[in-house]
């Protein structure tokens, strides 16, 4: 399988230097006298090249977090609370809004969940994708038109040469998220964060997206943040998973060890409400139960109410990931057992 | 669809409306009670003057021949005659058209230049205290009759300072605009409030499109993402906006029309309601609505080349 | 909050509770409207003038303590003549605003309702009304019948209507799918209880804060008319009228012009605030003129 060879690479590349590392953030949303907890206290170190995968059922802060690496989220109602964002070891938090307009685009760059909403209807494809090099290069109109052939033919859109000038209304959504994709390797980021990219396409459009996006990675370089609320997707593609729940980070660890032993009741519940081919007839079971209202979090484990293993500790646990296995890490307090219980 | 087929099938769709318009336009003179002639002429026509001007009027005839003529002498943009002027209508309204044009386009670029920046700042301080104000003097502005406002510029800016005239049309193209000036910032003031408050909420809307985050992430600085992308999006519905109220804005021309004495088509209107002129009544209001209908046509037509989706629907 | 609880409180308590769910805009529109009203409403008390009287020695007064609105080129009080305006222009602008609201909602809302030939004639009469410029149709249908208040009451009430029955048609076809509406027809209802009865209500509100913008132009209205000399004729103490006859005097006596004109822009805005915080408590979306 092409993630668990890469990640034997990645093994024998631990000395790869981060490239970014989100400590300690935590975001709100202030909105009509409530207070919700998009992401509480969430630390994740991503190393130059890798592929990291955060999954999360919707409402889980993965949206945030990847927002907020950008710093795309409106202020109000949103407002970092605490936490640094440390990229190339700048601390993305401290940079005036300027020099934020220079990563954006040019060293950070993101893919956007529904393509037919992110392209502005009344500008051609092409125009659209090569803007942000205008901006930050300051490309003139024939070199960017001939850039945006060149991207397009890159993402593998038949003809780019006359479909460049065409509008987004005139694609199909896949066709779109190849733009998109367009758009975001543009720059030549370092970055790219990929916010649930396949989710509004459909399943056969889907796996094409996917493998364009890895390609794309291996040709570059790039370092890939991949959201997704679908472990399937994840499994496919990513060398690191961080399992996200309620705003926190529940588990990380390299994929393989998520997958063969998940040291956290929720990874474990998401793996077990995901069809397997291979899986003779074994039985698809849903977590039980609603994730919670983050504007009213409980003290201790969020997962603590819908959790099979909960013990009464759980309710007041200081919630924090430590390190279970080698490169392993679980926010559980009882990660230590549930070994046995997942093989 | 294609542009062409668009174009015709609008057209097409306008038919009734015209047939509707030509109809009330040719009615208004036949709805008058009495004898419009007599009426014109204050009671004092003889029997033999009174034939003489039915003939000429064609009023002698059946009413079904009688809108027969009408329309097909409308399409060759005859009007009929003015028996006070002794004229030919089309030609009298002929000569006032092209002055209540340039009034409305010059009102328009009036009010879309004050608009544009306060609904930017309104919208971007949404809210806030600035947004507030411009709301209040917006609301206070639409209470502002144009025959008010524009006796307080004349008397502020054309008799206090004495910088523009207050009445007349001049010869040359610079004096003509000079002479409009005061005028078309009466019924710029009149449109702007209702520009202000649709495109405020225009911008505000289009503001949390996905595409403008988008366009962040790319590394947009706030200036270019307004301009480029939210308010070419936000001035759609306003095309529309200004479109749909073009029969509030020839309102206001005409009150102001008469205010500053300008030889347009309202204070023709107005002067041949006191002489009860009515060739020119009727010929005026088929005029009027014509004008309406086309604005609303050129308006759609714009937002097409705007946006190429509505082809699509 | 409990509904039936509500219910039993006293009638003063719920208005009360109502009040104070007002926006701002909604308070301070209404305290200036209702001073505004009292003051027509008083104003032969309020002032020690007759709004007709002459005095021939003191034409062309600028405004002073004697006369704080000065007086016109008969001597004329116009504070007096202003706050007697108020008697003619605020029962013209509601007239004109809520008569014909009442068969256009009426009749929108069975054409939305309906659908069928009925709509679509319903229909091509609004288009062609809303083709012509709203003040040149008046003027056109006052010209026809001739002056006189009475028939600028007739060309309104032929014409204003059918904003209203646009605004109630647009809402009845967006509420006529509704479950409620659905339920009713299944229980056998006929059209008429149904629009009537439990649609009307619901279609109301978008009518009701249009109606508030239309009573400042229906204002506007009778005094543009007034103005061009085809409304109220002098010596009557229209506001229009009044600002018309200042422009003779445009050069030498600014205030006959500009004070009365006064009194149309704080009643406007007094109305326009309503407008503004009616559309706030019902939760609707202010419309520009449609």
């Amino acid at each position: 399988m092409a993630a668990a060879e890469r990640q034997a690479v990645q093994a024998s590349e631990e000395t790869r230097p981060p490239i970014l590392e989100i400590e300690d953030l935590v975001v709100e949303f202030h909105q009509g006298g409530k207070i919700v907890r998009a992401a509480n206290h969430v630390s994740l170190t991503v190393r130059q090249g890798e592929t990291v995968g955060i999954v999360g059922e919707s409402g889980s802060g993965k949206s945030v977090l990847c927002r907020s690496i950008l710093r795309l989220l409106p202020s109000p109602p949103s407002f970092v609370k605490n936490g640094r964002i440390k990229f190339a070891g700048r601390d993305l938090l401290e940079l005036p809004e300027s020099e934020m307009q220079k990563i954006r685009g040019a060293d950070i760059a993101m893919v956007f969940q529904n393509p037919m909403n992110a392209l502005n209807p009344v500008w051609p494809i092409g125009d659209q994708i090569t803007e942000g090099e205008r901006v930050h290069r300051g490309l003139g109109a024939r070199a960017a038109h001939g850039l945006a052939v060149e991207l397009l033919k890159r993402v593998g859109i038949p003809s780019p040469d006359i479909r460049v000038d065409e509008y987004p209304h005139q694609w199909s959504g896949g066709m779109v998220q190849r733009a998109v994709i367009a758009m975001a390797i543009a720059g030549g980021p370092k970055l790219i964060l990929a916010d649930e990219p396949t989710t509004a396409l459909d399943v056969t459009i889907q796996d094409q997206i996917l493998a364009l996006l890895m390609d794309l990675q291996e040709a570059t370089g790039t370092t890939l943040i991949l959201v997704s609320h679908d472990m399937a997707v994840v499994a496919e593609t990513c060398d690191r998973v961080a399992v996200m729940y309620a705003g926190r980070i529940m588990e990380l660890a390299p994929t393989a060890e998520v997958f063969a032993r998940p040291r956290h009741p929720y990874s474990l519940g998401l793996l077990r409400s995901i069809p397997r081919i291979d899986g003779k007839g074994q039985r698809l079971e849903p977590i039980p139960g609603q994730p919670p209202s983050l504007s009213d979090l409980p003290p201790g484990c969020p997962f603590m109410p819908r959790c099979s293993f909960a013990l009464p500790a759980c309710g007041t646990a200081e919630i924090s990931l430590r390190e279970v296995a080698k490169d392993h890490f679980s926010a559980c307090i009882k990660a230590a057992d549930l070994v046995a219980v997942a093989t | 669809m294609n542009l062409i087929t668009y174009i015709v099938s609008r057209l097409l769709q306008m038919i009734p409306v015209v047939i509707g318009v030509s109809l009330v336009a040719f009615l208004a003179i036949h709805l008058v009670p009495g004898d419009p002639v007599q009426l014109m002429m204050h009671g004092r026509a003889t029997p033999e003057t009174l034939q003489a001007a039915h003939a000429k009027l064609g009023l002698d005839q059946s009413l079904l021949i009688q809108y027969w003529h009408f329309i097909t002498n409308a399409a060759t943009g005859s009007l009929g005659t003015s028996i006070i002027q002794n004229a030919d209508v089309g030609k009298i309204v002929g000569e006032r058209l092209l002055p209540t044009v340039l009034l409305l386009v010059t009102s328009a670029v009036f009010a879309i230049l004050i608009a544009l920046p306060l609904s930017i700042i309104a919208a971007r301080r949404s809210d806030q205290a600035a947004d507030h104000a411009i709301r209040l003097v917006g609301i206070i502005g639409f209470a502002m009759p144009p025959f008010w406002v524009g006796i307080i510029l004349m008397l502020f800016f054309g008799i206090y300072l004495d910088w523009f005239p207050i009445s007349g049309y001049g010869r040359s193209f610079g004096d003509r605009m000079y002479h409009l000036v005061l005028p078309s910032l009466t019924v710029a003031l009149f449109l702007a409030p209702i520009l202000i408050q649709s495109l405020r909420a225009a911008i505000l809307d289009v503001m949390t499109a996905e595409y403008i985050t988008v366009a962040r992430a790319k590394g947009l600085g706030p200036w270019r993402i307004l301009i480029k992308h939210a308010l070419r999006n936000a001035l759609m519905p306003v095309t529309t906006i200004l479109a749909v109220n073009i029969g509030w804005l020839l309102s206001g021309a005409v009150v102001v029309e008469y205010l500053f004495s300008f030889p347009g088509l309202g204070s023709l209107l107005v002067r041949a309601v006191g002489q009860r002129d009515y060739p020119v009544i009727q010929g005026l209001s088929l005029v009027f609505a014509i004008l309406v209908l086309v604005v609303n046509l050129l308006a759609d037509l714009s937002y097409m080349l705007i946006d190429r989706r509505v082809l699509k629907a | 909050m409990d509904h039936s609880n509500t219910l039993k409180l006293p009638l003063h308590r719920r208005l009360a509770d109502e009040f104070r769910r007002w926006p701002v805009t909604l308070k301070v529109g209404a305290v200036i409207l209702l001073t505004i009203v009292l003051a027509g409403v008083f104003a032969p008390w309020l002032v020690p003038y007759y709004p007709y009287s002459q005095d021939l020695n003191n034409t062309l007064q600028p405004p002073s303590l004697a006369h704080p609105f000065g007086t016109d080129n008969f001597g004329r009080d116009l504070l007096t003549r202003v706050l007697w305006g108020i008697r003619i222009d605020l029962p013209f602008g509601f007239l004109t605003t809520y008569v014909p609201m009442i068969y256009g909602v009426v009749l929108g809302s069975l054409a939305g309702y309906a659908g069928g030939f009925f709509d679509s004639v319903l229909m091509r009469v609004l288009d062609v009304v809303v083709a012509f410029p709203f003040l040149v149709l008046i003027i056109v249908i006052v010209a026809i019948l001739g002056p006189g208040i009475f028939n600028i009451y007739l060309s309104i009430f032929l014409t204003a209507w059918t904003m209203y029955a646009r605004l109630a048609r647009a809402e009845m076809l967006v509420e006529r799918n509704k479950d409620y509406i659905l339920a009713a027809r299944n229980l056998g209802y006929g059209p008429g209880r149904i629009v009537f009865r439990h649609a009307l209500p619901n279609v109301m509100n978008s009518s009701i804060v249009f109606s508030m913008s239309d009573f400042v132009l229906n204002i506007m209205l009778v005094s543009g008319l007034s103005f061009l000399g085809l409304g109220v004729t002098p010596p009557t103490p229209e506001w229009g009228a009044m600002i018309a006859e200042g422009r003779d005097f445009i050069f030498e006596a600014w205030w006959i012009s500009t004070l009365p004109g006064l009194a149309l822009v704080i009643t406007g805005t007094a109305l326009c605030l309503i407008g503004d915080g009616l559309a706030q408590r019902l939760g609707e979306r202010r419309h520009a003129l449609i």
